[in-house]
């Protein structure tokens, strides 16, 4: 088990075996060392109790006090407990960076429309070059609706994990071969709690949501919509047929993150994908620029 | 959802410090937990005991600390403390809250037995 995830089952599509292979060298810029910026001190602790006037020097967990001797002994921390998993974001985030790429993790519940969104997405790109990574549980029935486009995908299944880690993306974009320059489309497993938690190094997260959910999802599931820069308010062609108001949903949304983007969409009838695709080419320019200025 | 993980990258923390400091075993976590942070304790403290199995930390107390949800207010401006995500701004009664401290998830220390 290599992450934080618990992700021992975790395989990258066309790896043979299941789990990570430790056998490989780790050239792909992770970094393992350590980076706690605090020290690791011992501190001897004598236990002493005040009760009102009286003061015990027994009461402490060996029931005993021995002078000189410390009861027990603490070890200071101070680690996130997903520090692992975010230095292997940093790493990837700069190997982005230096390619000039842009990377966006697009998050929502299962059956949202992520795939087929993307499907058009790609198409309405055109020649701007592009790679999928494709986070499902199980098959690799999505890695290869998006290579029926033409994009280049790479499928990671994470066997009975909830959602894609830092270390999954680091090793699926060894394989991806970024072109400078490129946009990095990371779908998550579907799933609108577990994927808020987790840096990958993308960009920015991307929160699908289709109107046939309800107006009160983003409510429900306040994280994944806080973590997100913004929101894609998918299937709108249904609207008219599911009695929903979509100003609702973009109020609730903006509630819980007043600062969200929200662009209407159908991937169906095509609404919305060109806003949605100048956000994108907007987006990556401003990387691209970043990066040549530095 | 992901409290099995999150114990998972607990394990490895106490397993890399138990060794570094030679001990063989740990009495009690403490860890740090934002009211944002997403964490269900009572699963967290169920993921923990079965996780920390054959550890050094297998049988430790497991103790949990809250720290408070801070949010940036968008109708006043403020920032402000509360409980619940879906919370008033105390202030001014806005519904505009933007999360800005509470979702930490850090270990603080662990008691050597």
């Amino acid at each position: 088990m290599c992450t934080v995830c618990g992700c021992g089952e975790a395989t990258v599509e066309g790896q043979k075996g299941r789990g990570h292979s430790h056998g490989h060298s780790h050239d792909h810029g992770h970094d393992h060392d350590h980076h706690h910026s605090h020290d690791h001190h011992h501190h001897d602790q004598f236990h002493v109790h005040h009760e009102g006037d009286n003061v015990h020097y027994g009461k402490g967990d060996a029931g005993v006090d021995v002078a000189g001797m410390s009861q027990d002994r603490l070890i200071e921390i101070e680690t996130g407990i997903l520090s692992k998993n975010d230095r292997y974001a940093a790493a990837n985030r700069e190997a982005l960076t230096a390619l000039g790429a842009f990377a966006v993790n697009l998050v929502s519940s299962p059956g949202s429309g992520k795939t087929t969104l993307l499907c058009k997405t790609i198409e309405a790109l055109g020649d701007q070059p592009l790679a999928v990574i494709e986070g499902d549980q199980q098959t690799a029935n999505d890695a290869d609706r998006i290579r029926a486009t033409g994009a280049k995908a790479i499928q990671v299944n994470t066997g009975k994990g909830c959602h894609l880690d830092g270390h999954m993306i680091g090793h699926a974009m060894e394989h991806l071969d970024l072109a400078r320059g490129a946009m990095l489309f990371i779908e998550n497993v579907g799933n609108l709690v577990c994927p808020a938690g987790f840096d990958l190094g993308e960009d920015c997260k991307v929160a699908i949501l289709s109107v046939t959910e309800g107006e009160d999802k983003p409510l429900k599931y306040p994280d994944m919509f806080t973590a997100s820069r913004i929101a894609l308010l998918n299937k709108v062609d249904l609207a008219p047929h599911c009695d929903v108001d979509l100003d609702l949903y973009e109020e609730n949304l903006r509630r819980i993150n007043p600062t969200i983007e929200i662009i209407r969409v159908s991937a169906r009838t095509g609404e919305g994908l060109g806003d949605w695709v100048a956000w994108l080419r907007s987006n990556l320019a401003a990387k691209t620029a970043t990066e040549a200025a530095e | 959802m992901h409290e099995m993980s999150l114990a998972e990258g607990m394990r490895e923390i106490i397993v890399d410090n138990a060794a570094k400091h030679n001990a063989k075993r740990i009495s009690r976590v403490r860890v740090e937990i934002g009211r944002f942070a997403g964490v269900e304790k009572d699963a967290l403290s169920f993921a923990f005991d079965v996780v920390m199995r054959g550890s050094p930390a297998e049988g430790a107390e497991l103790v949990m600390i809250d720290l408070p949800g801070r949010a940036n207010c968008f109708g006043c401006g403020e920032t402000v403390q509360i409980e619940d995500r879906l919370d008033p701004c105390p202030r001014c009664g806005s519904l505009q809250l933007m999360p800005d401290g509470g979702d930490e998830m850090r270990i603080k220390d662990l008691e050597v037995a």
